[in-house]
């Protein structure tokens, strides 16, 4: 083990906090509290918690229609994150955006994405800024596995990899594009395997393994920033929610999911910092006390927020003008 | 004055644009050999090839990594060299520059143009030559410019440039060549003013693009063979767009004709006419007469092309018919 113990805690506690928003928004979603499309993060944490727990403030990322964990990796703000998944004026959209379009340009977060693939081009021109800018920062693009067969993809990590930028592709393969299993719609076993084709290192890591995505990670991030240029490092995970919350997942057994529930990302990490004595039972409750009770006041700031005034919808588009053309 | 051509026109907006402003930079493919057309050319001899980026044959990235840059701060002038290719860049155009600011509640902002080789005239057939400026005026987040001659390539470049809202700048290909005069100093001017290019009193013609010229061609034939004093009014900036000028003129001359490369079918004209129908009814003498590239792909022999494009002989014509 390499990660030092503070290291790893702080990483759980991140998983952790996913985890428990993600849980919050599921109920809430299921008491039709809360609007719009949910795609939950459950199953996945140690992915966005190795790879921000690299970052820095100024370090960019892009996210996913799947974004929730990206975000709060990131270090967003979870009053103005609900506020936003429930469409109120506080939001960090002013409820134009919701739970697809969530972004926080001061912290890096150049906004989830309800475009599969999309990310990986504006990750890659952030990552240019950076270079022309010679600054020592870094860009990182998540994405899903369904996301390695569109076009914009393609062109994005040759292009990133020709001009040598700071960006790093994370590939989290979670099994499925939509319904469609990675063996479905890959002939190869490892998407790794693609970064000979752009002339970029490439990685395949245990994706529940928090410990090995921020190793592989950090060491991808340093030759970024050393003009090495970017790395691809696919994330092997599994979704335990559905594509959609509501998702009857016809496409796979319970006994398929309860299997990878034993490799549970937070369980695996939570073993080791027990068995060490980092955490004990009380530690943990503590942890996810406290966690819980910013939720609720997160939730109640949301629920307590207005609802965007009408007038908001021309608002926006444009940087000098108000459309107002279509008013009745 | 200088005469320049519009080519030339184009070139000089870049070149003062990237003198005055470091954070502008051009990216697309071949533009550090000076474009497919020349309108970038000696600009990396000048500025350096970190400013004047040739790209692989991609446009999703060429568009997607200037969305990226210009979200941090740089004014990147993309270059798309027939405006059949932005197909490819669809989503990034259309779902992320245009929507990025809105979908982010207003913090993003996302100063990019988006330059389109545009138009017939060519001999170049279907896949080269199209005028697809309606894909994109329908689409909220975008403005549009289309300009004419090099006096308008010169100074809406420039205040393309200077906007901080992504605009798809449509050049019209078959008049690079094309030398008129363009002032030496540049006025800045926000975008959404259209010009009336010849004062009449009989009939408005709007216009964009290519068929500028062909309008004030029209215009000086209509007049002297027909005593028809025609009004010509070169919209340019196509979203926002002049409504001002647009109905003061209609509600003048009492007669419309709107002429634009694009298809007929859906084409920009039809929203144009929508608006005058709506703020001018009661006024027009007339309906609204549309001189448009007929409904068919463009075709590559000289003789369809020329039959299915308009051109000013249709533009008198048409004009003339309203006067019967």
């Amino acid at each position: 083990m390499n990660t030092n113990y503070s290291d790893l805690l702080e990483m759980y506690k991140t998983m952790i906090k996913i985890r428990l928003v993600e849980t919050k928004v599921m109920k809430l979603f299921e008491q039709s509290e809360m609007p719009g499309f949910i795609h939950s993060y459950i199953g996945e944490e140690a992915v966005a918690a190795g790879i921000c727990f690299n970052l820095n403030q100024k370090d960019m990322i892009t996210s996913t229609h799947r974004g929730h964990g990206h975000l709060i990796a990131k270090g967003c703000k979870l009053d103005l994150f609900f506020a936003e998944l429930y469409g109120k004026s506080t939001g960090y959209c002013k409820g134009k955006g919701g739970s697809m379009h969530v972004a926080d340009l001061d912290l890096g977060i150049l906004g989830a994405n309800g475009v599969v693939g999309a990310g990986s081009a504006i990750a890659s021109g952030a990552a240019l800024s950076i270079k022309m800018k010679n600054e020592n920062n870094v860009a990182v693009a998540f994405v899903g596995d369904g996301a390695v067969n569109i076009g914009p993809f393609h062109e994005s990590l040759n292009l990133a990899s020709v001009w040598a930028l700071p960006v790093i592709f994370v590939v989290e393969n979670n099994g499925f594009a939509d319904f469609i299993r990675t063996e479905d719609h890959l002939k190869i076993d490892k998407i790794s395997k693609r970064a000979a084709g752009y002339g970029m290192p490439g990685h395949t890591v245990d994706g529940n393994n928090v410990e090995e995505v921020y190793e592989i990670s950090k060491d991808a991030i340093l030759n970024a920033k050393n003009g090495k240029g970017p790395t691809l490092i696919e994330c092997v995970t599994y979704r335990h929610r559905g594509h959609y919350e509501g998702d009857p997942q016809p496409y796979r057994t319970k006994e398929e999911v309860d299997e990878w529930k034993k490799k549970d990302p937070i369980k695996l990490t939570e073993k080791i910092l027990l068995d060490n004595k980092i955490l004990n039972n009380e530690i943990i409750n503590s942890i996810t006390n406290e966690i819980n009770n910013e939720i609720e006041d997160a939730v109640n700031f949301a629920r307590n927020s207005s609802e965007p005034e009408l007038e908001e919808s021309f608002k926006d588009i444009y940087t000098d003008l108000v459309e107002r053309d279509n008013l009745v | 004055m200088i005469k320049i051509s519009y080519a030339k026109a184009i070139n000089l907006a870049l070149k003062e644009s990237m003198k005055d402003n470091k954070s502008v930079f051009c990216i697309g493919e071949d533009v550090g050999f000076g474009g497919a057309y020349g309108a970038t050319q000696n600009l990396k001899e000048e500025f350096g090839h970190d400013r004047v980026r040739n790209t692989p044959i991609s446009e999703s990235a060429i568009i997607g990594f200037s969305i990226g840059s210009a979200l941090c701060g740089f004014r990147p002038v993309a270059e798309m060299m027939h405006m059949d290719f932005i197909a490819i860049a669809m989503d990034q155009v259309v779902n992320q520059a245009a929507k990025m600011r809105y979908m982010f509640g207003g913090k993003a902002k996302i100063p990019l143009v988006i330059r389109c080789g545009v138009g017939g005239y060519l001999n170049a057939a279907a896949q080269h030559s199209q005028s697809l400026e309606s894909w994109f005026t329908h689409i909220p987040g975008l403005k549009i410019v289309a300009v004419g001659t090099p006096s308008d390539a010169r100074s809406l470049l420039r205040d393309s440039i200077e906007d901080d809202n992504p605009v798809v700048f449509l050049e019209s290909l078959a008049l690079y060549d094309k030398k008129d005069e363009v002032p030496e100093e540049y006025i800045k001017n926000p975008l959404g003013k259209a010009e009336i290019k010849k004062k009449g009193k009989d009939i408005t013609i709007i216009c964009w693009g290519y068929t500028v010229y062909q309008s004030l061609e029209a215009a000086t034939n209509l007049f002297e063979k027909y005593n028809i004093d025609v009004e010509v009014i070169d919209l340019k900036t196509l979203y926002p767009w002049d409504r001002t000028t647009v109905f003061e003129s209609v509600k003048k001359t009492k007669k419309v004709l709107i002429t634009h490369q694009a298809y007929e079918r859906n084409g920009y004209g039809a929203e144009i006419a929508t608006e005058i129908y709506n703020n001018c009814f009661n006024i027009l003498l007339k309906p609204i007469k549309r001189v448009c590239s007929l409904n068919t792909p463009v075709p590559f022999a000289k003789n369809l092309e020329n039959y299915v494009l308009p051109n000013s002989e249709k533009i008198i014509n048409n004009t003339r018919d309203m006067f019967i």
